[in-house]
Protein backbone atom coordinates (compact mmCIF):
# COMPACT_ATOMS: atom_id res chain seq x y z
CA UNK A 1 0.00 0.00 0.00
CA UNK A 2 1.10 3.56 -0.66
CA UNK A 3 1.50 5.85 2.33
CA UNK A 4 0.68 9.53 2.56
CA UNK A 5 3.10 11.93 4.33
CA UNK A 6 0.79 11.65 7.36
CA UNK A 7 0.89 7.87 7.76
CA UNK A 8 2.93 7.88 10.98
CA UNK A 9 0.78 10.71 12.35
CA UNK A 10 -2.37 8.64 11.77
CA UNK A 11 -0.82 5.69 13.62
CA UNK A 12 0.17 7.92 16.54
CA UNK A 13 -3.42 9.24 16.73
CA UNK A 14 -4.75 5.67 16.87
CA UNK A 15 -6.15 5.74 13.33
CA UNK A 16 -7.46 2.40 12.08
CA UNK A 17 -5.64 1.88 8.80
CA UNK A 18 -7.36 0.29 5.81
CA UNK A 19 -6.53 -0.16 2.13
CA UNK A 20 -8.40 2.46 0.12
CA UNK A 21 -7.63 2.38 -3.61
CA UNK A 22 -4.14 1.08 -2.79
CA UNK A 23 -3.51 3.70 -0.09
CA UNK A 24 -3.01 3.06 3.63
CA UNK A 25 -5.48 5.50 5.18
CA UNK A 26 -7.37 5.78 8.47
CA UNK A 27 -11.02 4.71 8.18
CA UNK A 28 -11.57 6.17 11.66
CA UNK A 29 -9.81 7.35 14.80
CA UNK A 30 -10.63 6.12 18.35
CA UNK A 31 -13.50 8.63 18.69
CA UNK A 32 -15.40 6.64 16.02
CA UNK A 33 -17.01 7.68 12.73
CA UNK A 34 -20.29 8.97 14.20
CA UNK A 35 -18.52 11.42 16.51
CA UNK A 36 -16.19 12.49 13.69
CA UNK A 37 -19.18 13.07 11.43
CA UNK A 38 -20.90 15.23 14.04
CA UNK A 39 -17.70 17.22 14.62
CA UNK A 40 -17.75 18.26 10.94
CA UNK A 41 -21.45 19.20 11.02
CA UNK A 42 -21.17 21.16 14.30
CA UNK A 43 -17.55 22.31 14.60
CA UNK A 44 -14.71 21.14 12.35
CA UNK A 45 -12.95 18.04 11.08
CA UNK A 46 -9.55 17.52 9.49
CA UNK A 47 -9.04 14.92 6.77
CA UNK A 48 -5.89 13.63 5.08
CA UNK A 49 -6.91 13.28 1.44
CA UNK A 50 -3.40 13.10 0.02
CA UNK A 51 -4.41 9.94 -1.83
CA UNK A 52 -6.35 12.08 -4.29
CA UNK A 53 -4.66 12.73 -7.61
CA UNK A 54 -3.57 16.17 -8.81
CA UNK A 55 -2.63 17.04 -12.37
CA UNK A 56 -1.17 20.33 -13.48
CA UNK A 57 -2.06 21.55 -16.95
CA UNK A 58 -0.14 24.28 -18.77
CA UNK A 59 0.59 25.36 -22.32
CA UNK A 60 -0.76 27.52 -25.13
CA UNK A 61 -3.72 25.18 -25.74
CA UNK A 62 -4.43 24.34 -22.11
CA UNK A 63 -7.84 26.05 -22.01
CA UNK A 64 -8.86 24.73 -25.43
CA UNK A 65 -7.89 21.20 -24.42
CA UNK A 66 -9.55 21.31 -21.01
CA UNK A 67 -12.75 22.70 -22.50
CA UNK A 68 -12.87 19.70 -24.83
CA UNK A 69 -12.20 16.93 -22.29
CA UNK A 70 -14.66 17.92 -19.55
CA UNK A 71 -18.24 19.19 -19.27
CA UNK A 72 -18.06 22.60 -17.52
CA UNK A 73 -17.58 25.88 -19.42
CA UNK A 74 -14.20 26.77 -17.98
CA UNK A 75 -13.95 29.89 -20.16
CA UNK A 76 -16.33 31.47 -17.60
CA UNK A 77 -13.87 30.86 -14.80
CA UNK A 78 -11.60 33.66 -13.58
CA UNK A 79 -8.20 33.02 -12.03
CA UNK A 80 -8.49 31.44 -8.58
CA UNK A 81 -11.95 30.05 -9.22
CA UNK A 82 -12.75 26.36 -8.80
CA UNK A 83 -15.54 24.15 -10.16
CA UNK A 84 -16.81 20.58 -10.08
CA UNK A 85 -16.84 18.76 -13.40
CA UNK A 86 -16.85 15.39 -15.15
CA UNK A 87 -14.75 13.56 -17.70
CA UNK A 88 -17.01 11.56 -20.02
CA UNK A 89 -16.53 8.72 -22.45
CA UNK A 90 -17.87 9.22 -25.98
CA UNK A 91 -21.04 7.33 -25.01
CA UNK A 92 -21.75 9.82 -22.22
CA UNK A 93 -20.78 7.54 -19.33
CA UNK A 94 -18.38 8.76 -16.67
CA UNK A 95 -14.58 8.46 -16.67
CA UNK A 96 -14.32 10.37 -13.40
CA UNK A 97 -15.69 13.31 -11.46
CA UNK A 98 -13.10 16.02 -10.87
CA UNK A 99 -12.46 19.45 -9.42
CA UNK A 100 -10.84 22.13 -11.56
CA UNK A 101 -8.96 25.18 -10.25
CA UNK A 102 -8.04 27.99 -12.63
CA UNK A 103 -4.73 29.50 -11.56
CA UNK A 104 -2.51 32.06 -13.32
CA UNK A 105 -1.12 30.38 -16.45
CA UNK A 106 -2.08 26.92 -15.23
CA UNK A 107 -4.93 24.64 -14.20
CA UNK A 108 -5.09 22.21 -11.31
CA UNK A 109 -7.22 19.13 -11.89
CA UNK A 110 -8.08 17.04 -8.83
CA UNK A 111 -9.16 13.45 -9.49
CA UNK A 112 -10.19 10.37 -7.50
CA UNK A 113 -7.32 8.21 -6.23
CA UNK A 114 -8.87 5.09 -7.74
CA UNK A 115 -8.97 6.73 -11.18
CA UNK A 116 -5.68 8.57 -11.21
CA UNK A 117 -3.77 6.36 -13.67
CA UNK A 118 -6.85 5.86 -15.87
CA UNK A 119 -7.59 9.60 -15.99
CA UNK A 120 -4.01 10.52 -16.85
CA UNK A 121 -3.91 7.97 -19.67
CA UNK A 122 -7.32 9.10 -20.90
CA UNK A 123 -6.31 12.78 -20.92
CA UNK A 124 -3.04 11.98 -22.68
CA UNK A 125 -4.89 9.90 -25.25
CA UNK A 126 -6.92 12.99 -26.21
CA UNK A 127 -3.99 15.42 -26.16
CA UNK A 128 -2.84 14.80 -29.72
CA UNK A 129 -2.64 18.07 -31.64
CA UNK A 130 -2.92 20.25 -28.53
CA UNK A 131 0.07 22.20 -27.32
CA UNK A 132 -0.15 21.29 -23.65
CA UNK A 133 1.98 20.13 -20.78
CA UNK A 134 0.15 17.73 -18.46
CA UNK A 135 1.98 16.69 -15.28
CA UNK A 136 0.89 14.31 -12.54
CA UNK A 137 2.00 16.13 -9.37
CA UNK A 138 0.18 13.77 -6.97
CA UNK A 139 3.34 12.21 -5.55
CA UNK A 140 4.70 15.60 -4.48
CA UNK A 141 1.40 16.97 -3.19
CA UNK A 142 -0.12 16.70 0.26
CA UNK A 143 -3.86 17.46 0.35
CA UNK A 144 -5.81 18.15 3.53
CA UNK A 145 -9.48 19.04 3.96
CA UNK A 146 -10.56 21.25 6.85
CA UNK A 147 -14.37 21.14 6.93
CA UNK A 148 -17.14 22.43 9.14
CA UNK A 149 -18.76 25.65 10.41
CA UNK A 150 -15.65 26.46 12.50
CA UNK A 151 -13.21 25.86 9.64
CA UNK A 152 -12.88 29.54 8.75
CA UNK A 153 -12.20 30.62 12.36
CA UNK A 154 -9.58 27.91 12.77
CA UNK A 155 -7.79 28.57 9.48
CA UNK A 156 -7.83 32.31 10.11
CA UNK A 157 -5.44 31.77 13.03
CA UNK A 158 -2.79 30.50 10.59
CA UNK A 159 -2.99 33.13 7.84
CA UNK A 160 -3.08 36.90 7.22
CA UNK A 161 -5.45 36.47 4.27
CA UNK A 162 -8.95 37.70 5.24
CA UNK A 163 -10.88 34.46 4.80
CA UNK A 164 -14.22 36.19 5.36
CA UNK A 165 -13.72 37.75 1.91
CA UNK A 166 -13.31 34.34 0.28
CA UNK A 167 -16.46 32.92 -1.29
CA UNK A 168 -17.18 29.27 -1.93
CA UNK A 169 -15.29 27.71 -4.88
CA UNK A 170 -12.50 30.28 -4.88
CA UNK A 171 -8.83 29.79 -4.08
CA UNK A 172 -5.84 31.74 -2.84
CA UNK A 173 -2.10 31.08 -2.77
CA UNK A 174 -0.72 32.01 0.64
CA UNK A 175 1.21 30.65 3.58
CA UNK A 176 -0.42 28.80 6.47
CA UNK A 177 1.70 28.69 9.62
CA UNK A 178 4.51 29.79 7.33
CA UNK A 179 4.01 26.92 4.86
CA UNK A 180 3.28 27.78 1.19
CA UNK A 181 -0.21 26.46 0.47
CA UNK A 182 -2.91 26.66 -2.18
CA UNK A 183 -6.14 27.18 -0.22
CA UNK A 184 -9.43 26.37 -1.93
CA UNK A 185 -12.79 27.12 -0.33
CA UNK A 186 -14.01 23.73 -1.48
CA UNK A 187 -14.78 20.33 -0.06
CA UNK A 188 -16.97 17.27 -0.29
CA UNK A 189 -18.82 17.10 3.02
CA UNK A 190 -21.79 19.45 2.55
CA UNK A 191 -20.21 21.96 4.95
CA UNK A 192 -18.25 25.13 4.45
CA UNK A 193 -14.54 24.46 4.52
CA UNK A 194 -11.22 24.41 2.79
CA UNK A 195 -9.04 22.05 0.81
CA UNK A 196 -5.33 22.66 1.22
CA UNK A 197 -2.58 21.73 -1.23
CA UNK A 198 1.04 21.86 -0.18
CA UNK A 199 4.39 20.12 -0.50
CA UNK A 200 4.53 16.61 0.99
CA UNK A 201 7.33 17.64 3.33
CA UNK A 202 5.14 20.32 4.95
CA UNK A 203 2.11 18.07 5.47
CA UNK A 204 2.74 16.94 9.03
CA UNK A 205 3.58 20.49 10.22
CA UNK A 206 0.34 21.90 8.79
CA UNK A 207 -1.76 19.00 10.11
CA UNK A 208 -0.39 19.56 13.62
CA UNK A 209 -0.81 23.33 13.40
CA UNK A 210 -4.46 22.90 12.37
CA UNK A 211 -5.28 20.43 15.15
CA UNK A 212 -3.66 22.77 17.65
CA UNK A 213 -5.38 25.87 16.25
CA UNK A 214 -8.75 24.11 16.34
CA UNK A 215 -8.51 22.61 19.81
CA UNK A 216 -10.80 25.17 21.43
CA UNK A 217 -13.31 24.87 18.55
CA UNK A 218 -13.55 21.09 18.95
CA UNK A 219 -11.73 20.02 15.80
CA UNK A 220 -11.33 16.25 15.34
CA UNK A 221 -9.19 14.29 12.90
CA UNK A 222 -11.62 12.38 10.67
CA UNK A 223 -11.28 9.18 8.67
CA UNK A 224 -12.70 7.75 5.46
CA UNK A 225 -15.91 6.49 7.10
CA UNK A 226 -16.94 9.99 8.19
CA UNK A 227 -15.92 11.38 4.81
CA UNK A 228 -18.27 8.87 3.18
CA UNK A 229 -21.24 9.49 5.49
CA UNK A 230 -20.85 13.29 5.15
CA UNK A 231 -20.79 13.33 1.35
CA UNK A 232 -23.61 10.78 1.30
CA UNK A 233 -26.00 12.92 3.39
CA UNK A 234 -25.40 15.82 0.99
CA UNK A 235 -26.19 13.33 -1.84
CA UNK A 236 -22.83 13.91 -3.51
CA UNK A 237 -21.86 10.98 -5.72
CA UNK A 238 -18.82 8.82 -5.09
CA UNK A 239 -17.12 7.24 -8.07
CA UNK A 240 -17.52 3.46 -8.02
CA UNK A 241 -20.81 3.78 -6.14
CA UNK A 242 -23.28 6.32 -7.58
CA UNK A 243 -21.27 6.92 -10.76
CA UNK A 244 -18.99 4.83 -12.96
CA UNK A 245 -18.37 3.82 -16.56
CA UNK A 246 -21.95 2.44 -16.73
CA UNK A 247 -23.76 5.56 -15.56
CA UNK A 248 -24.35 8.90 -17.23
CA UNK A 249 -24.50 12.29 -15.49
CA UNK A 250 -28.20 12.84 -16.20
CA UNK A 251 -29.39 9.71 -14.45
CA UNK A 252 -26.95 10.56 -11.62
CA UNK A 253 -28.67 14.01 -11.39
CA UNK A 254 -25.49 15.85 -12.28
CA UNK A 255 -27.06 17.84 -15.10
CA UNK A 256 -26.24 21.05 -13.20
CA UNK A 257 -22.54 20.37 -13.80
CA UNK A 258 -22.92 20.39 -17.59
CA UNK A 259 -22.46 23.43 -19.86
CA UNK A 260 -24.35 22.44 -22.99
CA UNK A 261 -23.05 25.43 -24.98
CA UNK A 262 -19.56 23.99 -25.19
CA UNK A 263 -18.30 21.12 -27.30
CA UNK A 264 -16.97 18.25 -25.17
CA UNK A 265 -16.34 14.53 -25.44
CA UNK A 266 -19.57 12.64 -24.75
CA UNK A 267 -21.85 15.60 -25.54
CA UNK A 268 -23.69 14.05 -28.50
CA UNK A 269 -24.59 10.89 -26.60
CA UNK A 270 -25.58 12.89 -23.54
CA UNK A 271 -27.74 15.26 -25.58
CA UNK A 272 -29.63 12.24 -26.94
CA UNK A 273 -30.23 11.04 -23.36
CA UNK A 274 -31.34 14.54 -22.41
CA UNK A 275 -33.89 14.71 -25.22
CA UNK A 276 -35.24 11.21 -24.62
CA UNK A 277 -35.07 11.49 -20.83
CA UNK A 278 -32.94 9.10 -18.76
CA UNK A 279 -34.57 5.70 -18.24
CA UNK A 280 -33.47 5.52 -14.61
CA UNK A 281 -32.68 8.08 -11.92
CA UNK A 282 -30.65 8.25 -8.75
CA UNK A 283 -33.08 8.69 -5.85
CA UNK A 284 -32.86 9.10 -2.11
CA UNK A 285 -34.99 6.93 0.14
CA UNK A 286 -35.86 6.56 3.78
CA UNK A 287 -36.62 3.25 5.46
CA UNK A 288 -40.20 2.80 6.72
CA UNK A 289 -39.47 -0.63 8.24
CA UNK A 290 -36.57 -0.94 10.64
CA UNK A 291 -33.51 -2.13 8.67
CA UNK A 292 -30.12 -0.92 7.49
CA UNK A 293 -29.94 -0.42 3.72
CA UNK A 294 -26.50 -1.19 2.28
CA UNK A 295 -24.74 -0.85 -1.05
CA UNK A 296 -25.73 -3.46 -3.69
CA UNK A 297 -28.98 -4.40 -1.94
CA UNK A 298 -31.77 -4.88 -4.48
CA UNK A 299 -34.72 -2.49 -4.66
CA UNK A 300 -38.16 -3.83 -5.51
CA UNK A 301 -41.50 -2.29 -6.39
CA UNK A 302 -44.60 -4.44 -5.91
CA UNK A 303 -42.49 -7.59 -5.60
CA UNK A 304 -40.45 -6.96 -8.76
CA UNK A 305 -36.69 -6.17 -8.50
CA UNK A 306 -36.20 -2.91 -10.41
CA UNK A 307 -33.03 -1.29 -9.02
CA UNK A 308 -30.23 -1.32 -6.48
CA UNK A 309 -28.85 0.65 -3.55
CA UNK A 310 -25.65 2.61 -4.26
CA UNK A 311 -25.02 3.83 -0.68
CA UNK A 312 -27.04 3.24 2.48
CA UNK A 313 -26.53 3.73 6.19
CA UNK A 314 -27.90 5.21 9.37
CA UNK A 315 -27.54 8.93 8.77
CA UNK A 316 -25.74 10.42 11.78
CA UNK A 317 -27.34 13.84 11.21
CA UNK A 318 -30.91 12.67 10.55
CA UNK A 319 -30.66 9.68 12.92
CA UNK A 320 -32.57 7.68 10.28
CA UNK A 321 -31.87 4.74 8.02
CA UNK A 322 -31.56 6.23 4.54
CA UNK A 323 -29.99 5.47 1.19
CA UNK A 324 -29.48 6.35 -2.43
CA UNK A 325 -30.14 4.08 -5.36
CA UNK A 326 -31.16 3.78 -8.98
CA UNK A 327 -34.77 3.24 -10.01
CA UNK A 328 -36.62 3.26 -13.33
CA UNK A 329 -38.00 6.76 -13.82
CA UNK A 330 -41.65 5.74 -13.32
CA UNK A 331 -40.91 4.82 -9.68
CA UNK A 332 -39.01 7.96 -8.69
CA UNK A 333 -41.88 10.23 -7.62
CA UNK A 334 -41.51 11.48 -4.04
CA UNK A 335 -43.40 9.24 -1.64
CA UNK A 336 -43.31 6.16 -3.88
CA UNK A 337 -43.25 3.06 -1.70
CA UNK A 338 -40.34 0.76 -2.52
CA UNK A 339 -38.86 -2.39 -0.97
CA UNK A 340 -35.25 -2.83 0.03
CA UNK A 341 -34.21 -6.49 0.01
CA UNK A 342 -32.36 -7.04 3.30
CA UNK A 343 -31.05 -10.59 3.82
CA UNK A 344 -33.85 -12.03 1.68
CA UNK A 345 -36.62 -9.99 3.27
CA UNK A 346 -38.45 -7.06 1.66
CA UNK A 347 -38.30 -4.02 3.95
CA UNK A 348 -40.52 -1.04 3.14
CA UNK A 349 -38.98 2.32 2.26
CA UNK A 350 -40.15 5.44 0.45
CA UNK A 351 -38.62 7.83 -2.07
CA UNK A 352 -37.73 11.15 -0.41
CA UNK A 353 -36.40 14.54 -1.47
CA UNK A 354 -32.71 15.01 -2.30
CA UNK A 355 -30.41 16.01 -0.79
CA UNK A 356 -30.90 14.32 2.55
CA UNK A 357 -28.84 17.14 4.07
CA UNK A 358 -28.87 20.64 2.58
CA UNK A 359 -25.24 21.76 2.12
CA UNK A 360 -24.18 24.89 4.01
CA UNK A 361 -21.68 26.87 1.98
CA UNK A 362 -20.38 30.42 2.36
CA UNK B 1 -2.97 -4.00 19.56
CA UNK B 2 -5.74 -2.44 21.59
CA UNK B 3 -6.11 -3.66 25.13
CA UNK B 4 -9.58 -5.19 25.14
CA UNK B 5 -11.68 -5.55 28.25
CA UNK B 6 -12.77 -9.01 29.35
CA UNK B 7 -15.53 -10.19 31.65
CA UNK B 8 -13.82 -12.77 33.85
CA UNK B 9 -17.19 -14.41 34.64
CA UNK B 10 -18.00 -15.10 31.01
CA UNK B 11 -16.97 -17.70 28.44
CA UNK B 12 -16.33 -16.82 24.83
CA UNK B 13 -17.07 -18.22 21.37
CA UNK B 14 -14.72 -17.95 18.39
CA UNK B 15 -17.46 -15.85 16.77
CA UNK B 16 -16.91 -13.33 19.63
CA UNK B 17 -20.09 -13.81 21.68
CA UNK B 18 -19.76 -13.92 25.46
CA UNK B 19 -22.06 -16.03 27.61
CA UNK B 20 -22.58 -15.74 31.34
CA UNK B 21 -24.75 -18.15 33.30
CA UNK B 22 -26.88 -16.21 35.78
CA UNK B 23 -29.43 -18.09 37.94
CA UNK B 24 -29.43 -20.98 35.51
CA UNK B 25 -30.05 -18.78 32.44
CA UNK B 26 -27.40 -18.13 29.75
CA UNK B 27 -26.99 -14.40 29.10
CA UNK B 28 -25.37 -13.54 25.73
CA UNK B 29 -23.67 -10.48 24.25
CA UNK B 30 -20.67 -9.57 22.09
CA UNK B 31 -17.15 -9.00 23.39
CA UNK B 32 -15.28 -5.73 23.69
CA UNK B 33 -12.93 -6.86 20.91
CA UNK B 34 -15.93 -7.57 18.67
CA UNK B 35 -17.63 -4.22 19.24
CA UNK B 36 -14.33 -2.43 18.65
CA UNK B 37 -13.78 -4.24 15.34
CA UNK B 38 -17.37 -3.57 14.29
CA UNK B 39 -17.03 0.18 15.00
CA UNK B 40 -20.16 2.23 15.81
CA UNK B 41 -23.17 -0.10 16.15
CA UNK B 42 -26.33 1.31 14.55
CA UNK B 43 -28.81 -1.58 14.48
CA UNK B 44 -29.62 -4.81 16.28
CA UNK B 45 -32.09 -7.49 15.18
CA UNK B 46 -33.16 -9.85 17.98
CA UNK B 47 -34.86 -13.28 17.94
CA UNK B 48 -38.43 -13.88 19.12
CA UNK B 49 -38.90 -14.86 22.74
CA UNK B 50 -39.82 -18.56 22.96
CA UNK B 51 -37.80 -19.55 19.89
CA UNK B 52 -35.81 -22.76 20.23
CA UNK B 53 -32.21 -22.32 19.20
CA UNK B 54 -29.23 -24.61 18.69
CA UNK B 55 -25.64 -23.83 19.66
CA UNK B 56 -23.91 -22.26 16.64
CA UNK B 57 -27.14 -21.13 15.00
CA UNK B 58 -27.31 -17.52 13.68
CA UNK B 59 -30.22 -16.00 15.58
CA UNK B 60 -29.54 -12.25 15.76
CA UNK B 61 -27.84 -9.56 13.69
CA UNK B 62 -25.69 -6.64 14.74
CA UNK B 63 -25.00 -3.92 12.17
CA UNK B 64 -22.41 -1.18 12.44
CA UNK B 65 -21.33 1.68 10.23
CA UNK B 66 -19.00 -0.90 8.70
CA UNK B 67 -20.80 -4.24 8.35
CA UNK B 68 -23.64 -6.58 9.25
CA UNK B 69 -22.64 -9.57 11.40
CA UNK B 70 -24.61 -12.60 12.60
CA UNK B 71 -24.81 -13.32 16.30
CA UNK B 72 -24.71 -17.04 17.01
CA UNK B 73 -26.34 -18.81 19.93
CA UNK B 74 -23.36 -20.03 22.01
CA UNK B 75 -25.55 -22.64 23.71
CA UNK B 76 -28.78 -24.48 22.86
CA UNK B 77 -32.13 -23.77 24.48
CA UNK B 78 -35.14 -21.48 24.36
CA UNK B 79 -35.02 -17.67 24.11
CA UNK B 80 -36.22 -16.50 27.53
CA UNK B 81 -35.79 -12.75 27.05
CA UNK B 82 -34.40 -10.15 24.64
CA UNK B 83 -32.86 -6.79 25.46
CA UNK B 84 -35.34 -4.30 23.93
CA UNK B 85 -33.14 -1.38 24.99
CA UNK B 86 -30.69 -2.26 22.20
CA UNK B 87 -33.33 -1.60 19.53
CA UNK B 88 -33.51 2.11 20.33
CA UNK B 89 -29.98 2.52 21.68
CA UNK B 90 -27.75 0.03 19.84
CA UNK B 91 -24.71 2.16 20.73
CA UNK B 92 -24.89 0.57 24.21
CA UNK B 93 -23.07 -2.35 22.56
CA UNK B 94 -20.06 -0.05 22.02
CA UNK B 95 -20.20 1.67 25.38
CA UNK B 96 -20.85 -1.27 27.71
CA UNK B 97 -20.31 -4.52 25.81
CA UNK B 98 -20.60 -6.74 28.90
CA UNK B 99 -23.77 -5.06 30.19
CA UNK B 100 -25.43 -4.76 26.77
CA UNK B 101 -26.76 -8.32 26.57
CA UNK B 102 -28.66 -9.34 23.42
CA UNK B 103 -30.75 -12.28 24.64
CA UNK B 104 -31.10 -14.85 27.42
CA UNK B 105 -31.40 -18.55 26.76
CA UNK B 106 -33.01 -21.13 29.03
CA UNK B 107 -30.49 -23.88 28.38
CA UNK B 108 -30.92 -27.60 27.75
CA UNK B 109 -29.23 -30.49 29.55
CA UNK B 110 -26.34 -30.03 27.10
CA UNK B 111 -25.34 -26.74 28.77
CA UNK B 112 -22.28 -28.02 30.60
CA UNK B 113 -20.78 -29.74 27.57
CA UNK B 114 -21.58 -26.72 25.36
CA UNK B 115 -19.92 -24.36 27.85
CA UNK B 116 -16.90 -26.66 28.01
CA UNK B 117 -16.44 -26.14 24.26
CA UNK B 118 -16.18 -22.34 24.72
CA UNK B 119 -13.07 -20.40 25.71
CA UNK B 120 -12.05 -19.10 29.12
CA UNK B 121 -11.24 -15.34 29.21
CA UNK B 122 -7.47 -15.91 29.01
CA UNK B 123 -7.82 -18.31 26.06
CA UNK B 124 -10.13 -15.86 24.29
CA UNK B 125 -7.65 -13.00 24.82
CA UNK B 126 -4.95 -15.15 23.23
CA UNK B 127 -7.31 -16.06 20.39
CA UNK B 128 -8.04 -12.35 19.69
CA UNK B 129 -4.32 -11.51 19.72
CA UNK B 130 -3.52 -14.38 17.38
CA UNK B 131 -6.19 -13.24 14.95
CA UNK B 132 -5.23 -9.56 15.02
CA UNK B 133 -3.48 -8.33 11.90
Amino acid sequence: MQKTPLYETHLALGGRIVDFAGWALPVQYPTGPTTEHQAVRNAAGLFDISHMGQFELKGADAELFLQYVQVWDIAQMADYEAHYSLLLYTDGTIVDDIFIYRLPARWLIVVNASNRAKDLAWLQAHALGFEIELTDISDQTCMLALQGPKAEAILQKLTTVDLAQMTTRTAVETTLAGLPTLVGRTGYTGEDGFELYLANGDGVALWESLLQAGGAEGILPCGLAARDSLRFEACMPLYGHEIDANTNPLEARLGWAISWETEFIGRAALLKTKLEGPTRLLIAFEMVDRAVPREHYEIGVAGQIVGHVTTGMKSPTLDQFVGMGYLPRQFTKLGTVIEIMVRGQAKAAKVVKRPLYQPKYK
Amino acid sequence: MADYKLDQNAKYAESHEWVRVEDGVAVVGVSDAAQDQLSDVVYVDLPDVGREVKAGEAIAVVESVKAAEDILAPVSGTIAAINDALIDTPELVNGQPYQAWFFKITPTAALDSELAALMEPSAYAAFVDANAH
